[in-house]
């Protein structure tokens, strides 16, 4: 449970960082470190450098910008948590955060670092993919940036190149008035691992039909998943509905085996909690007041 | 390569290896033994220490990254040698250790808390003590000590209504 040397490394800009990053194959980004020092403890990781981003004043920070929500690489789990702008905003954020790791492990872990580890369970890149959030990435060749649903490929795999790393999380937020969101997961212990995680946010005109809506699946398939819920604009939705348009959505759904939950463990759990996240979702939009401030 | 750290307010220098984690360079080279080592990796939360007041694992943090922040141990807690803390008395009024290995970070998790919030619900003690596993299972005591540790601490703080009670009592 040590750690093989490695040099360490930390660079005063984004753009030093970057170059470090690019003239190295050997060298690895380190930020809040709760994924890779167990990597590197159990030496499943043997990177020959560290370079430490953690304090890059150009990765931190939280903020508003038309129609998104910018959140910088660097920013605590924790600090996301209780952030004023994410509750108002993103709330599907500010609701998954308390299941992401455990309150020490959040103090330390950063949102960035989730999204580039990309694991299928996570909760981060789950909302990222549900929202359609935006991936910014920093390069020696300059900023790129990329949908959530192309970044993330397989479990732990994502789009990023070696000599690239996450620069912050565009969330779109949205502009209705009425929006409610809804959360389940399972797993075997408080904040372990899901095995199914579903997350949704419905947005509802003043009659209660449904302007907008968006599901998300996570622990299932081999990286998160966003379903089809596009028969369910425009119409007020009721558990019927909802469960037709999740049964369609979830058809052809590749699930994951492993020691933990069956394929046709997941896949049925899938079908619940997407109904419950669902209904969960509209019910807290419905309480929302039609007329007046959001 | 050389750190500065800032460990129980009082600062000190080490020449270390980068690859060492602060609970390594915590035990070894300032031999505050205090600081458990278990698993790490980060599951049980035996090496949790606070970082500017908040509970991080120790084994997960490498040293060299540490500088610049007030790292609390569990000996930084006590107010005087071969005092306890309340919480420390709490966890022994209550029976709140059974062998001790996990009773450090337990300890440091409570004290963030009730740092924060003064009279936690039985669920935001199990929250706070969630990273925190106990081999003997003997988290019933260990939330029992909590709760009589705020208790403690309630009762002791110079209460400001208390005093405004009192003059609102003389008024009339």
């Amino acid at each position: 449970m040590k750690p093989a040397p490695f040099d360490y490394v930390r660079p005063d800009s984004l753009a030093e960082a970057c170059e470090l990053l690019a003239g190295d194959d050997d060298a690895r980004v380190i930020a809040g470190g709760q994924t890779l020092v167990p990597m590197l403890a159990m030496r499943l990781a043997r990177p020959a450098r560290l370079i430490d981003i953690l304090r890059l004043p150009e990765l931190a920070g939280i903020r508003e910008e038309k129609g998104s929500v910018v959140v910088g690489a660097t920013t605590r789990q924790a600090q996301a948590e209780r952030d004023p702008i994410i509750r108002a905003s993103v709330p599907m954020l500010a609701r998954v955060l308390p299941w992401v790791g455990h309150p020490p492990t959040r103090n330390r872990g950063t949102v960035g670092g989730s999204i580039a580890n990309g694991d299928p369970s996570a909760e981060i890149p789950l909302v990222a993919v549900t929202l359609s959030a935006e991936i910014m990435l920093a390069a020696r060749t300059g900023p790129t940036s990329m949908p959530a649903e192309e970044f993330f490929i397989g479990p732990m795999v994502t789009s990023i190149d070696q000599g690239q790393c996450v620069r912050a999380i565009r969330f779109p937020v949205w502009p209705h008035r009425r929006i409610g969101v809804g959360f389940f997961e399972v797993s075997s212990r408080r904040s372990d691992f899901a095995f199914v995680a579903a997350a949704a946010q419905v947005a509802l005109d003043e009659e209660g039909r449904c302007l907008d809506i968006a599901l998300g699946l996570g622990g299932v398939a081999d990286r998160p998943l966003r379903l089809d819920m596009s028969s369910l604009a425009g119409t007020v939705v009721d558990a019927a509905s909802a469960a037709d348009a999740i049964n369609a959505a979830c058809a052809d759904l590749d699930a994951m085996s492993d020691l933990h939950a069956s394929a046709t463990y997941r896949r049925r759990v899938a079908g619940v909690l997407c109904l419950r996240a669902l209904e969960q979702a509209r019910d807290n939009a419905a309480a929302k007041p039609a007329k007046g401030a959001r | 390569m050389k750190v500065d750290l800032r460990i129980n307010g009082v600062s000190r220098t080490a020449d270390i290896e980068p690859r060492k984690t602060l609970l390594d360079v915590l035990r070894e080279n300032f031999l505050l033994n205090g600081t458990h080592a278990g698993c790490e990796h980060g599951v049980c939360g035996a090496c949790t220490v606070l970082i500017d007041g908040e509970p991080v694992r120790s084994c997960l943090m490498f040293a060299v990254q540490a500088d610049g922040y007030e790292i609390t141990t569990i000996e930084g807690l006590a107010p005087a040698p071969g005092e306890l803390s309340v919480i420390q008395d709490a966890f022994c009024e209550t029976h709140g250790l059974q062998c001790g290995y996990c009773t450090p970070g337990m300890i440091l998790s409570a004290h963030a808390l009730l740092q924060r919030n003064v009279t936690p619900t039985r669920e935001d003690i199990v929250e706070a003590i969630s990273g925190n596993i106990c081999r003997c299972t003997g988290y019933g005591q260990i939330i029992e000590a909590v709760q009589f540790a705020a208790r403690l601490r309630l009762a002791n703080t110079p209460r400001q209504a208390a005093q405004t009670d009192k003059s609102v009592a003389e008024a009339k």
